[in-house]
């Protein structure tokens, strides 16, 4: 008892001052994320940036130097945008008001699992199918060309839209159920609230959804450009990958694999996370300007 | 848009159903509403007291039957045609609107021009005191508070008709005691006419001009608050009237006014409800009514508990086939005693056996 008493007086222990900023056995557990991201994130991406600045003309800036005066090459920039900000802007507004309809739906789960599975695919086998499906005795040419919409086989591959096509097939779903998690998160007795205060349709989508939608959307946006922008399988399998669709992992990969300049591969890895970075910050500082708490009713 | 008018004589509610799947949710609802009443849908939660309300504001599409505002049908309209004001459980605020815009909401959708518009926001703000809140967020309110913008959010377009969904079953008691004064206030300074669904049959007596009681999809009783306190018409409204004795016995004859009740041996006299003599019936009494006799007449117990509450005490006792039964009793009594409790007949409801 006394014993207790005196425990009292010092104050409380180490371990109850710890517990009491979040700090305590279980934070222990994070420790071995921390080794993996360290190992496997933090020290290559410092190794490769400091590789970027140790080109083979030994001067500092060399490798981004050339970047930025070979069109070849900084054009690859261009390109990638071109094709990653449409695609993943298509995704969006697709996947919006398929979300709203899904939303009201009993069978969710089963539409879910379905669209998952393109994303468990991967990219590969989405190109090798197109390879097919799109191809001169494909059945999209055969199809069109029976109901005598064409003459002659269109080549949809080997371009532009071949990648742009792959894209969207793969990087929908992923929109679509980042998406759906939003939409689905709205309580719904706001919409009702809205609706019983004269609100029809396009009111209740403009005035409640879309602001409270819009941060989620800006999330979303970013993972999927940035998944999007990391384009390489389909740019080389359904695209022209030396001109039109030669995006800048292509640039990366032929400077690493085929002229072995590890320096000025690392150089274009850093300046393609540069430009993802711009375009994510860019999308978080807009949805800042837009309300961020709990899109349910308050607290209840 | 048309918005429904702001005035009526009667809303109608004919034969309305309502069937999710397999599970009739409503069986017919026949009830007339008249301009200016409070009605409140007193019920147990799966009775389809919400179902009802939902209904009315359009936010469920009816099964079966009509609902008519005078002579204009309305069951068939979208919830923003008919311009109904409805006050949500959860309150359901725009997180991202401040408590003005909240309340302008409706206002703005019907096309009010802005000085207009302010001034009947600021009305508002002052009918349910939240002047100096108007630019708040509704997360930064307290629940009072937001069940006040809520409040507020559906009078200030004078909706005809206004519906509540259970409004206080997220406050705390001393706040809902409040905020009941408060939404009576409202009612009687606008005139307007209410809906109020309700499982609390205190906030039912205290709130409403005619109490509904609903029960398995179906009306069982629609009178004032005194008829259905004093009279309840059927054992489930006596349940719910605070009559929280039910006693099995036999029906055994009539003297006057007075049923006799054959229970566990004990004859009690009660006010005859619904039962037919010679049959099992049930005899309704509440606590406050039964408590011990001094004349050696009534149903002998034993005291299980003893609690003191205050202006006396509460006791239970158990029969000796073992009902428990719940009574008042002015002085303190002893675990284990053996006593008799008594009523007055006209404190005793006799009902036909519900089984």
């Amino acid at each position: 008892m006394s014993a207790v008493i005196e425990r009292r007086a010092e104050g409380p222990t180490l371990r109850q001052r710890l517990a009491a900023r979040g700090l305590d056995g279980a934070t222990l557990l994070v420790l071995p994320c921390v080794a993996l991201i360290l190992g496997l994130f933090i020290y290559p991406f410092l190794y490769g940036l400091v590789l970027s600045f140790e080109p083979k003309d030994g001067s500092l800036f060399g490798n981004y130097v050339r970047f930025f005066s070979e069109p070849f090459l900084y054009g690859t920039i261009v390109k990638t945008l071109r094709l990653a900000f449409p695609v993943t802007l298509l995704n969006l507004l697709i996947a919006i008001p398929i979300a709203f309809r899904v939303r009201l739906l009993r069978r969710q789960r089963l539409l879910t699992t379905l669209l998952v599975l393109p994303i468990t695919l991967g990219t590969v086998l989405v190109a090798e199918g197109m390879l097919f499906y799109f191809g001169p005795q494909g059945w999209f040419n055969r199809a069109l060309m029976a109901v005598g919409l064409l003459s002659t086989p269109v080549s949809v591959l080997n371009g532009y839209w071949g990648v742009f096509i792959s894209l969207v097939l793969t990087g929908f779903p992923f929109t679509f159920l980042l998406t759906l998690s939003y939409v689905t998160g709205i309580d719904p007795s706001l919409e009702n609230a809205a609706a019983t205060l004269g609100a029809g349709p396009a009111a209740r989508f403009r005035e409640i959804f879309l602001p409270l939608l819009v941060p989620g959307l800006a999330i979303t946006f970013c993972l999927s450009f940035v998944q999007a922008y990391s384009v390489l399988p389909s740019a080389v399998l359904v695209g022209d990958p030396a001109n039109a669709t030669r995006v800048i992992s292509i640039a990366a990969y032929q400077a690493a694999f085929e002229e072995y300049d590890y320096s000025m591969a690392s150089a274009i890895a850093m300046i393609m996370g540069a430009v993802q970075l711009l375009v994510v910050v860019a999308a978080l500082g807009c949805r800042s300007l837009f309300y961020r708490g709990p899109a349910a009713g308050a607290k209840g | 848009m048309t918005v429904g008018r702001t005035t009526f004589k009667q809303l109608h509610l004919q034969g309305v159903r309502r069937e999710f799947d397999a599970f009739t949710a409503l069986k017919g609802l026949d009830l007339t509403i008249e301009r200016g009443e409070f009605i409140a849908l007193l019920g147990p939660s799966g009775c389809g007291k919400t179902t009802a309300l939902n209904c009315i504001a359009g936010l469920l599409p009816v099964s079966g039957g009509r609902i008519m505002l005078d002579d204009r049908r309305v069951d068939t309209l979208r919830p923003e045609e008919r311009g109904f004001g409805m006050v949500f459980q959860n309150y359901a605020l725009f997180p991202h609107m401040t408590v003005r815009r909240n309340i302008g909401f409706g206002l703005r959708m019907r096309g009010v021009p802005k000085p207009e518009l302010d001034k009947r926001v600021d009305a508002a703000l002052a009918a349910v005191r939240l002047e100096s809140q108007a630019e708040k967020l509704p997360g930064q309110l307290s629940g009072g508070q937001q069940q006040r913008v809520a409040i507020a959010r559906a009078i200030v377009v004078e909706p005809p008709l206004v519906l509540m969904d259970e409004p206080l079953s997220n406050l705390d008691a001393k706040l809902r005691l409040e905020m009941r004064q408060e939404i009576r206030r409202i009612h009687q300074s606008l005139g307007s006419t209410t809906v109020y669904v309700t499982h609390d049959q205190e906030e039912a007596l205290s709130l409403a001009d005619r109490i509904v009681v609903l029960r398995d999809g179906a009306i069982r009783q629609v009178g004032t608050p005194a008829e259905l306190y004093a009279l309840p018409a059927h054992l489930d409204v006596a349940d719910f009237m605070g009559f929280r004795n039910r006693v099995d016995g036999q029906l055994v004859g009539m003297e006057g006014e007075d049923a006799l009740l054959d229970i566990e041996g004990t004859v009690i006299r009660g006010r005859m409800r619904a039962a037919m003599p010679g049959k099992a019936a049930v005899a309704a009494i509440r606590p406050d009514d039964l408590g011990p006799t001094d004349d050696g007449q009534g149903i002998p117990v034993r005291v299980e508990a003893v609690e003191y509450r205050g202006r006396g005490f509460h006791g239970v006792g158990v029969t000796a086939s073992g009902t428990e039964l719940h009574f008042a009793s002015p002085r303190p009594l002893e675990r284990g005693a053996t006593i008799r409790l008594g009523a007055d007949a006209d404190r005793v409801l006799v009902f036909g056996d519900a089984r």
